[in-house]
């Protein structure tokens, strides 16, 4: 049973008309409620933030006592402006719309705005579900950036070092990412069961151990892009880049059906093989893993393991996918969404899905919503630390809102100190 | 029992825990480890420079009196340094007792760091003085930051959340100091955005028993959303109103500053340096010698035992971790009126996890937290001067040493550590 319809048939006797049983699930505090309300909170502290910055509108506010409805109207219109664009750019633009439907071109542009959403929410998706994987065995990953850094440079080298054809050099990326990402999530994982050193500040200090290690090799050769003096690799050959699913001009590609195809087989994973079984377990209760026999270190290892591989593969999916070649500073945003995602998905892969959907659009409409609202898209990032909070605060939604406590899909996130 | 017994009987308890901690086999890899460098000293520094190369230190900068400097002959140097890392190696496998083993350890690691120097600067001068007084110049933020640290976990509460303090405190110490033209006013609004946001993390972790690591670090991705944000939409297009505070200056101690070497190292600092000095003493002072701070470990410890002889537990840990915002908030204004004098983006560049790093390596004690912020500090300071020097290491790696460091420490010197007992454990009545 999904926690949905757990959620929808546990308060309500059998009998009960469809409305009450409605009514009952839209005011408890069940996860697709308090997720709704958290983004609805994420964009109500960004509507303030950009009344608060932005000098018209403070004018306006200025001026209140002698135009009250002017303050109001300029502040909606701000936000407005802004909140649209946000929209027009990440799902689908209005008078785009408008201008197929009237001449019947331009369609590419229609689906532009969702074309580019799914592509920024594939290496989420992928990195997400890593981070997702180590939560659930009480293992924060918190080093995406620096396993997708590994992930990325693996599927470069191999991308412009070897020359196959299609098929063979596109599988010989995806496993290089894969690998990459591994070996970077293994460091922290040995060291943790062999001398445990906490994972947080081993994987972030591995971050910027990364993050140095790929500026020096974008100097050097043979990832250095020849003739070049800025930090810029090799481009990646046609043979390994991810066909486009749509088209040449809409950018969405295979990397998206490896995601969901990686985020379905995680879930099948964690639910129904023996060693996802024995990650819950000693995610749950480590003693009780002990005593069944279950070796806690080498979970440890194996989790952080394939969490690092999975965030690997999301460093591949967009040098693969849509960059095709590597520059300095490269993966912050996406390494630390996934933190984020994973927590928003509550560590389940279908969760993380729709997360990404979420934070995906948000920095993709945030970007033209930068270009036509001049708001710093910064503010994306402020509105998804603000959904988070919520989500992981299920308690402090219900009372704003005033909701009942949910019998069924009762919402738990957790994380172990440094001890563990 | 007698005072002599107590303190018999503490002594006991104190080795057995230092037995506990320090393993024989952790002995025997430093050991090795020694013997190691000690191998490396001799291979790459004393066979590696040209028989007559010559270092010259600097040992003395204005304010303090006048030493000469001191030129060392490398190879003979590197030899005898060699010698005392490889022999202090030896020394722990032999002895293979745990007590006072870190002591030979970091002897034996600063004849190699000394060879190390010597070798960097063959052929070329290095202001060591300078080098000592920009370690505490960058280990001061850490400082703060372990403190802030200390004081929360101590009370059972895992601030993990350091890194966005410091934005946020070095974002408003900017703002308001520039704005206002008053630096004092800058700190003052730096604790505040630290205290807020330390305010946020308790009563997110606290009255609602969220997951502290999590709220954490939501609470660092929301600092560095809206500071970014704040940054691009407030202060740039006003730059010289509100990102253009002066720093605080040197303050010479009259006398002190003369001393050679500690003089300029210790003694002719800024305030931040000196408050975070005496921060230390007085968070050590309170947290082991007073009633206050045996509550307050009570409740880190054990809080139900705590709450059984009356001690109100959240509101403890409420205080201590609003505390440790102020604190946190305070080093972040460090960042920005303390030396660089303007707020930029992602300015703290992790050292609030550094920070996290050095309160574990300091096993939850100030001045313990202190010797990391100092290495840390060390690598830092020695990353720009080798830059200077141009000693054929690519400033990447350079620049990754820090971090390279905290990973060996945390991983290799510290291992097992034990947080207090209650740490990041929500706590309800019930």
């Amino acid at each position: 049973m999904s926690a949905a319809e757990s959620a929808l048939a546990s308060p309500s006797p059998p009998g009960t008309p469809w409305w009450r049983r409605v009514l009952a699930f839209v005011t408890e505090a069940n996860v697709a409620v308090v997720t709704l309300l958290a983004v609805v909170g994420g964009l109500v502290v960004g509507a303030l933030l950009i009344i608060v910055t932005t000098p018209a509108t403070l004018h306006a506010w200025g001026a209140v006592g002698r135009a009250p409805g002017a303050a109001f109207a300029t502040s909606f219109s701000t936000v407005g402006n802004a909140y649209g664009a946000l929209f027009a750019g990440s799902v689908i633009s209005p008078s785009a719309l408008g201008h197929a439907l009237t001449t019947g071109r331009g369609w590419t542009g229609v689906f532009t705005p969702i074309s580019e959403t799914l592509v920024s929410a594939t290496p989420l998706i992928l990195a997400g579900t890593g981070v997702a994987i180590g939560f659930s065995t009480g293992v924060f990953n918190i080093g995406g950036q620096g396993q997708l850094i590994a992930g990325a440079l693996a599927a470069t080298y191999v991308g412009f070092g070897v020359s196959l054809p299609l098929v063979p050099h596109l599988v010989l990326v995806v496993l290089a990412g894969a690998a990459g990402g591994a070996l970077a999530g293994f460091i922290p994982g040995i060291l943790k069961a062999r001398t445990g050193a906490h994972e947080v500040i081993v994987t972030i200090m591995l971050n910027y151990i990364f993050l140095d290690l790929l500026a020096y090799l974008l100097t050097t050769h043979p990832l250095q892009q020849p003739g070049q003096s800025n930090s810029i690799s090799q481009t990646i050959p046609m043979t390994a880049r991810l066909p486009h699913l749509f088209g040449s001009t809409l950018r969405v590609n295979l990397g998206l059906l490896i995601a969901l195809a990686v985020a379905a087989a995680a879930s099948w994973f964690m639910r129904k093989s023996t060693l996802g079984f024995e990650f819950t377990v000693i995610g749950a209760n480590p003693s009780a893993g002990r005593t069944a026999g279950m070796d806690a270190r080498r979970a440890t290892i194996a989790v952080l393991t394939i969490s690092g591989a999975l965030v690997g593969l999301a460093g591949m999916s967009t040098v693969s996918g849509t960059d095709f070649f590597l520059s300095s500073g490269y993966g912050g945003a996406v390494g630390f969404n996934a933190i984020t995602v994973a927590l928003l998905g509550r560590n389940r892969p279908l969760g993380v899905v729709l997360g990404s959907l979420l934070f995906a659009a948000l920095s993709t409409g945030g970007r033209y919503m930068q270009a036509v609202a001049s708001i710093p898209i910064d503010l994306t990032t402020v509105i998804q630390a603000v959904i988070v909070f919520m989500v992981a605060t299920p308690a402090l939604v219900r009372e704003i809102f005033r909701l009942r406590e949910a019998g069924a899909g009762k919402i738990l996130l957790f994380t172990k100190g440094w001890g563990g | 029992m007698s005072a002599g017994e107590r303190a018999l009987s503490d002594a006991a308890e104190a080795a057995a825990v230092d037995a506990r901690l320090v393993s024989l086999g952790r002995v025997r890899g430093m050991g090795v480890f020694l013997v190691l460098l000690g191998v490396v000293t001799l291979m790459a520094f004393a066979l590696g420079v040209t028989g007559g190369a010559r270092a010259t230190f600097l040992l003395s900068t204005p304010p303090s009196i006048d030493l000469s400097p001191l030129v060392m002959s490398v190879r003979p140097v590197a030899i005898a340094c060699a010698l005392v890392c490889g022999g202090l190696g030896i020394v722990l496998l032999v002895r293979l007792r745990t007590q006072g083993s870190y002591l030979i350890f970091s002897a034996g690691f600063c004849a190699f760091l000394w060879a190390f120097l010597a070798w960097a600067a063959r052929g070329n001068t290095l202001n060591f003085v300078q080098m000592l007084a920009e370690t505490m110049v960058a280990a001061t933020p850490l400082v703060y930051g372990s403190l802030s640290g200390i004081l929360c976990e101590r009370s059972g509460v895992v601030n993990i959340a350091i890194e966005g303090q410091f934005l946020a405190g070095a974002f408003l110490g900017a703002m308001i100091g520039s704005a206002t033209g008053n630096l004092w006013l800058g700190v003052v609004s730096g604790a505040v955005a630290g205290a807020l946001f330390g305010a946020l993390l308790a009563f997110l972790a606290l009255r609602y028993g969220a997951d502290q690591i999590i709220v954490g670090v939501v609470i660092v991705a929301f600092c560095t959303g809206l500071t970014n944000f704040l940054t691009a939409q407030v202060l740039t297009p006003d730059q010289t109103t509100l990102n253009s505070p002066s720093t605080f200056s040197p303050f010479a101690v009259p006398l002190l500053d003369k001393i050679p070497i500690a003089g300029p190292v210790l003694f002719d600092q800024n305030v931040f340096f000196y408050g975070a000095f005496a921060l230390l003493v007085l968070v050590h002072v309170t947290l082991f010698h007073t009633r206050w701070g045996l509550r307050v470990r009570a409740v880190g410890e054990h809080p139900r035992a705590a709450q059984s002889v009356g001690i109100h537990v959240l509101s403890v840990r409420y205080r201590n971790v609003i505390l440790g915002g102020v604190v946190a908030g305070i080093g972040g204004a460090s960042f920005t009126i303390g030396s660089i004098g303007e707020f930029s983006a992602q300015m703290t560049a992790g050292l609030g996890y550094v920070a996290l790093a050095a309160m574990i390596f300091g096993r939850w004690r100030p001045f313990g937290a202190l010797g990391a912020a100092l290495l840390f500090g060390f690598a830092v300071s020695l990353q720009s001067f080798l830059a200077v020097l141009s000693v054929g290491i690519p400033s990447p790696f350079l620049s990754m040493a820090p971090y390279v460091i905290t990973i060996a420490v945390v991983s290799g010197l510290v291992g097992r550590v034990r947080p207090p007992a209650a740490d990041g454990v929500p706590y309800s009545l019930e």
